[in-house]
């Protein structure tokens, strides 16, 4: 099952040239570009691990591509996304985050039911991949 | 162009940058007429005596560059081998990543860059700053341009020891010491920034101060010229300061020739110095 978080999330794979102009676009725009993996792809896992410091005062995208092909180098089977972040006043959120790697095969989440009190069904989600120690998922 | 046009002297400068312009011009031309060729290497090393405009002409080349179509960005990273070489084990590798990164799409100028190298400390870390240099110096050529630059025989010995360095640098530029008359203008032009002139007198005397000044220990050229006419200001505003109430323009603007004959510099008896 293809995981969709973030932005871009439901077209085709960007391609290197398309995460080059995106980042561009950030950069451009003032925002601190920064990467993130992880092997745990629950939706409510929000931090992710932090791949290098955040990239303030680039100016190239040539930077932070270098730095994504050391991350995908050092993690080829995790999910990697790229994160910018706008430190303007008023902002100072993450305003895009798209996932730019991810391992060949995606297993998915699983659907947990479990009968409460009376008749109550309670709903919990659990990637597959998970059951798995880290570090040993997605291999 | 235009702005290097304005430096004073630097012949021999003036004309290798004047080559690079037309490669580059030409390369742009070739490629829409989509015939094949790899973009040159770019990376330089400035060599000169102090104050002999190696940062000036490095700022330019930035804006150059960026003008030319070559480097993208067209900004300006400065750092010495504090920027680059780290403290600890395992220090430096990021930090000159950091830097790397920061001059991508630009031009990272390196000043001094023979500290880079300290043959006498063999566990010294600046070595490891060298090699993710030369790495990046030749992977990503059309991504940054790197620019070296130094004293002349400091470099020189520097890139003897490395000369993996020096082969990867295709355009060695050296800066050659300013003449008397190249001074002058350059000071006239310094004043004109300044909102200061010359009195006849005062170019007289100041043409002799640089005179006897290239002759004494710590000239640095253009540099001293700077700190000649930062001192006479000094000494015209304390001229002027007690007939502050009644000054005119002219009284504000012009250097006489006693701001100049002031300077230690005419004292035949002191060895002179560099703020002297």
């Amino acid at each position: 099952m293809r995981i969709t978080q973030g932005a871009f999330s439901f077209l085709p794979d960007l391609t290197d040239e398309q995460i080059r102009a995106q980042v561009g676009y950030c950069l451009d725009k003032g925002w601190a570009v920064s990467l993130e993996h992880t092997d745990d792809i629950h939706p409510r896992n929000t931090y992710w691990e932090m791949f290098g410091q955040p990239m303030f005062d680039l100016k190239d995208a040539a930077g932070a591509m270098a730095e994504l092909a050391a991350c995908r180098a050092t993690f080829p089977a995790r999910y990697i996304r790229v994160n910018a972040f706008d430190a303007s006043r008023g902002w100072e959120a993450v305003r895009l985050s798209f996932i730019v790697n991810r391992p060949k095969d995606e297993p998915g989440l699983r659907l947990r039911r479990t009968e409460a009190e009376g008749r109550v069904q309670r709903y919990s989600i659990e990637p597959y991949a998970t059951t798995m120690p880290e570090g040993r998922r997605y291999q | 162009m235009n702005d290097l046009t304005q430096l004073i002297g630097l012949a021999p400068v003036k004309a290798r940058i004047a080559q690079v312009t037309a490669l580059l011009a030409v390369d742009s031309a070739r490629r829409d007429l989509g015939l094949a060729g790899t973009p040159p290497g770019l990376h330089m090393s400035f060599t000169g005596n102090p104050g002999t405009g190696k940062t000036t002409v490095a700022l330019e080349m930035a804006g150059i560059l960026h003008r030319l179509g070559y480097s993208r960005k067209g900004h300006l990273v400065s750092v010495t081998r504090d920027d680059l070489v780290g403290q600890y084990i395992g220090h430096t590798a990021p930090k000159t990543r950091e830097v790397l990164k920061r001059a991508m799409g630009g031009v990272l100028f390196i000043d001094e860059a023979y500290y880079l190298y300290r043959p006498e400390n063999e566990r010294d870390y600046g070595q490891e700053a060298i090699e993710i240099l030369l790495q990046v110096m030749e992977n990503q050529r059309e991504d940054l341009v790197v620019i070296l630059a130094g004293y002349k025989d400091r470099m020189d010995r520097f890139f003897e020891s490395n000369p993996g360095l020096s082969s990867r640098i295709a355009h060695h530029i050296d800066f050659p010491d300013y003449s008397g008359e190249e001074l002058s203008r350059i000071a006239d032009l310094m004043l004109d920034r300044m909102g200061y002139t010359f009195d006849e007198g005062a170019r007289v005397a100041f043409g002799r101060y640089i005179e006897r000044r290239a002759t004494q220990p710590h000239f640095a050229n253009a540099r001293s010229v700077r700190n000649a006419l930062d001192r006479a200001r000094l000494r015209h505003a304390s001229r002027v300061f007690p007939k502050l109430a009644g000054a005119d323009r002219d009284l504000l603007v012009t250097l006489r020739a006693e701001d100049i004959l002031a300077s230690r510099v005419f004292d035949d008896d002191s060895a002179g110095g560099p703020d002297a």
